[in-house]
């Protein structure tokens, strides 16, 4: 690690850091997605095939994940414009984080069922 | 008295004569870092200004197009399970939905792209790994961007 890598802490350098990692996880996430995608060029079942494991419990976790990655790059991105484009930004760039991190806890918490409702209903029957 | 009388250019005396008047100006400095004839031209552009600028106006298109993909795969009409090759086809078989996976496939590429060059440049010290990692993204990122525009142009329904 360079030197000079952590540097202020709170609120400030936490959500850059969060956002940077976010951001990595869904780039990796989107190279393979694309590629996965692609087998709908091959054929029905090899594309069908691939995306039964998308349905797995385990990986619907992985897709909660996902869900939750993208939901705080895409909000703490907003805050970022605002940070940048908004004359107040910088003085609430706090404020807006945990507004953030408030909206983001719900719409996660609204994502529990549609995202692992199914994989609740493969492990426990329906 | 003669000494200690002011002269209209606000300079006193000096050993009994006036350095500058109005018919002797004084020699013009010229402000620091003015751009003149003689500065080099920026051989750098706006680049980064530019990459700048677009991570911010494709994040705003990206929350739209990306949030409203994650409700229609994962959230309408039983979520994941539904997903498979018929329900690719049904929802291909409208221009509209093509034009929207494309934009989002750009977009989110090129997005991308640029936060893994920013996250090099930060960290890969050695000018060789550098290299190599921006030459393993840019590879990648093209290779991609192409076979899932190719694949949105190309699909076939009926292709067995």
């Amino acid at each position: 690690m360079p030197a000079g890598t952590l540097y202020r802490g709170r609120e400030g350098m936490w959500s850059w850091v969060a956002h940077r990692v976010t951001g990595v996880l869904i780039f990796f996430f989107l190279f393979v997605h694309v590629l996965d995608t692609a087998l709908v060029r091959v054929s029905p079942e090899a594309y069908d095939k691939v995306v039964a494991t998308y349905k797995t419990p385990i990986v619907a976790l992985l897709e909660y994940g996902l869900v939750a990655a993208i939901l705080f790059h895409a909000l703490n991105g907003l805050r970022v414009i605002a940070v940048d484009f908004w004359s107040k930004g910088p003085r609430y760039q706090k404020q807006m984080l945990w507004t953030v991190v408030g909206v983001w806890v719900v719409l996660m918490a609204g994502a529990i069922y549609p995202v692992l409702g199914h994989a609740a209903r493969v492990l426990f029957g329906s | 008295m003669s000494t200690t009388e002011t002269t209209a250019s606000g300079i006193g005396p000096v050993e009994g004569a006036e350095l500058y008047n109005v018919d002797h100006p004084a020699p013009l400095i010229e402000a620091p870092r003015r751009r003149t004839k003689k500065t080099p031209k920026s051989t750098r552009g706006n680049f980064e200004l530019a990459a700048w600028l677009f991570m911010r106006l494709s994040g705003i298109v990206l929350v739209v197009l990306v949030i409203g993909h994650l409700i229609i795969q994962l959230v309408l009409d039983g979520g994941v399970s539904k997903v498979g090759f018929a329900f690719v086809a049904g929802r291909w078989a409208n221009p509209y939905w093509q034009v929207w996976d494309l934009a989002m496939l750009w977009l989110a590429m090129l997005h991308g792209a640029n936060g893994l060059r920013t996250v090099i440049n930060d960290y890969a010290e050695r000018p060789n790994s550098r290299l190599w990692l921006k030459g393993l993204l840019y590879t990648a990122t093209v290779f991609t961007i192409l076979l899932g525009t190719l694949v949105i142009f190309t699909f076939d329904p009926n292709i067995r």
